[in-house]
């Protein structure tokens, strides 16, 4: 069974993924960060793909996926990285990659060599569900692979309902109108729409993204959603850190933490 | 508005393999908006009159057809050009500015963004937005704020934001993506007016309907300049490729015209400092649609060079990359030093100072052989203020 329908069969709340960029800080920490995250309770790891033009990505994963292919990492390396770290590992792991790197490689080929390397779905923020269901998904199948939709706080419930009834793995709950990036607490329209999300009746599994950086934002899209991911915070703290264990370490545990205590 | 060519985007908006709309989620509501409602808009007599009637009191339309006599006998041939340089605020990227100011009015958008290269886009819509009493604001590659500074001068002038972009090469690939950016955090009373044949259907269909405004003049112009009905060949530059469809359109269905087109070569195209996408680039995605991208072989954006900010983008229009593709356009690449040499040659021939992107159509004059008994028309997209300091840069006085 794919792990991500494995993940969401088990585990029916508070699901933290957490998003990193690949190649960074060092092209060749991606094995160091994603044992860390595994070894201290990610239940579900995001490989982001740097881009040179990373359009719905804030500064914090623009500066990361620059430095990243400044450090010379190829989406060729990250999938030999991913095939030394997936022994063992029992944590679904997702490739988070615009459009462009991956027609280059061949999108055949990358749904191949990336279920080939334990990866379970992808996520395309530019290649749109239509063309998805169109022209993809049969080699999505044959590889075992999730095609992961994004919903947004304006995407209308007749789409909504179109993503969910395609949808694959879980839905990736865009929190707000924004980019990728950091944000302290959800605004109260935030916290309403996701509370429509969950009375919707929705067969697929909920997660929230954009904005998840602390204990509160965590708690916040978890009471009404299936989980959360978070992205920028994390590289953040990676940016600062000496130790990826350590660092990893901390940042899981401030995250769940009870923001009242 | 004519509406009838086999070179319209299927209903994805393709042109063959070109074109779609490759946006993320976020951008999804708005761009199916536009996708859904431009046709109607443009096609409705009220917004036709109101449009019309802009380009022609506001913006100076009809431009002249000018037959460049000094010119055409230092060539041997018979050179009209398409004065686009005479428009209000002096480049042909206005007649697309006022008619998605018109287009943004309808949908009830209130704030404009938009990207710049050349700051010809950035001045025209600064100016439609302030002559509309609409909010503006306009990104620019912040090398780009450095080399065109009298454009951002007169776009502060006019009332907008201009703000400087930081990353990659800080020039209009990036203005771009920081425009998409924007977009995608404020898309309910935001408004992108995109500056070029690019970006996600309809974008490029729609800004190469209102640049054809160039063409649809010259069917009646150049019959009347030349005794003859159509011309030989038709030259424009191309950045995203706005110009060239404004003044290919309506010969696209007539064969016996070639349709001419200069990329910018920069330093040369085997130099790396270069922005021929025809010449480089490989099928890719950027900025919403499928088009030739200059890119690496794991498809990492190539950051563009060009002496010319208009011109200095790595990827090109889908429509453009269709014509290249079914050979009814042919490609060159013309390097800077072929541009400022045309620079020079027509400010002292004809007495016009041609912008920069506009110089490197005119440099085709030294590449193709033409004859004595060639009519041919040079799309004059711009004017050449804005690039004073960059010409007397290099070429000195
Ligand atoms: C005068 C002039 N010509 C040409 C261009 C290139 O754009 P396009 O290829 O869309 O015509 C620009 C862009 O800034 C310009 O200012």
């Amino acid at each position: 069974m794919n792990r991500i329908d494995r993940l969401f069969r088990e585990k029916k709340q508070n699901i933290l993924s957490v998003y990193f960029t690949a190649g960074f800080p060092e092209r060749e920490s991606t094995a160091s960060v994603i044992r860390a995250l595994g070894r201290h309770g990610a239940d579900m790891i995001e490989v982001g793909v740097p881009f040179s033009d990373p359009v719905a990505d804030g500064p914090v994963i623009q500066q990361s996926s620059r430095r990243a292919l400044d450090n010379g990492i190829t989406l060729h390396r990250i999938l030999e990285q991913l095939e030394e770290v997936r022994n063992g590992n029992t944590v679904p792991l997702l490739l988070m990659s615009y459009l462009n790197p991956i027609l280059r490689y061949g999108l055949e080929r990358l749904c191949h060599d990336a279920a080939a390397a334990g990866i379970d779905g992808l996520i395309i923020p530019d290649l749109p569900p239509e063309e998805y269901l169109e022209k993809h998904l049969k080699i999505f199948r044959e590889h075992d692979l999730k095609n992961i939709f994004l919903l947004t706080p304006q995407t209308p419930e007749e789409r909504i309902r179109f993503l969910d009834e395609h949808g694959e793995g879980f839905l990736y709950v865009v929190s707000s109108r924004a980019t990728t990036g950091v944000r302290d607490t959800f605004s109260e329209e935030q916290l309403a729409y996701f509370k429509r999300l969950a009375t919707l009746g929705l067969k697929t599994p909920l997660v929230a993204g954009f904005g998840i950086s602390n204990a509160i934002t965590y708690r916040q899209a978890t009471r009404h959603l299936h989980g959360a991911i978070v992205g920028s915070a994390y590289i953040k703290a990676l940016e600062k850190a000496s130790d990826i264990e350590q660092a990893t370490r901390n940042f899981l545990r401030n995250l769940r933490a009870d923001p009242s205590s | 508005m004519k509406t009838q060519t086999s070179f319209h985007p299927d209903e994805k908006g393709f042109y063959g393999d070109f074109g779609g709309a490759y946006v993320p989620e976020m951008l999804y509501p708005n761009v199916k908006e536009l996708q859904e409602k431009y046709l109607d808009i443009l096609e409705d007599s009220a917004f036709r009159e109101e449009y019309r009637r802009l380009l022609n009191d506001y913006a100076g339309r009809p431009t002249p057809l000018y037959p460049a006599a000094r010119l055409s006998s230092h060539y041997g041939t018979h050179v009209y050009l398409k004065r686009e340089d005479l428009t209000h605020t002096g480049a042909h990227k206005i007649n697309n500015a006022l008619g998605q100011i018109l287009l943004a009015q309808r949908l009830g958008k209130r704030r404009i963004i938009a990207e710049t290269g050349a700051g010809q886009h950035g001045v025209a819509t600064a100016t439609v937005c302030a002559r509309m009493g609409m909010s503006c604001t306009v990104y620019m590659g912040a090398l780009d704020v450095q080399r065109q500074r009298p454009n951002v001068e007169r776009m502060k002038l006019l009332g907008a934001t201009v703000v400087p972009v930081h990353s990659g090469n800080q020039t209009l690939k990036d203005a771009v993506n920081e425009a998409l950016r924007d977009w995608i955090t404020h898309p309910e009373e935001t408004y992108y007016l995109i500056g070029s044949t690019v970006g996600p259907h309809p974008y490029p269909d729609l800004v190469a309907r209102l640049q054809s405004v160039i063409s649809e003049e010259l069917l009646w112009q150049f019959p009347r300049q030349s005794g003859r009905d159509l011309p030989d060949a038709v030259l424009a530059c191309v950045g995203g490729g706005s110009n060239a469809s404004g003044v290919f359109y309506h010969y696209l269905d007539k064969p016996q015209v070639r349709l001419l087109a200069a990329e910018a070569g920069g330093q040369g195209v085997a130099t790396g400092h270069t922005a021929a996408t025809i010449a480089l680039g490989r099928t890719g995605i950027l900025h919403g649609c499928r088009s030739y991208v200059i890119q690496d072989d794991d498809g990492q954006i190539t950051e563009p060079y060009s002496v010319s900010a208009g011109l200095d983008y790595p990827g090109i229009g889908p429509l453009l990359s269709h014509l290249h593709a079914t050979g009814r356009a042919a490609f060159y690449a013309v390097t800077d030093d072929e541009a400022l040499a045309a620079t020079r040659l027509l400010a002292r021939l004809e007495g016009i100072i041609p912008a920069l992107e506009s110089a490197h159509a005119l440099a085709l004059l030294e590449k193709i052989p033409f004859t004595a008994d060639d009519h041919i028309i040079i799309n004059l997209s711009g004017r050449g203020d804005k690039d004073m300091e960059t010409i007397l840069k290099h070429i000195g006085e």
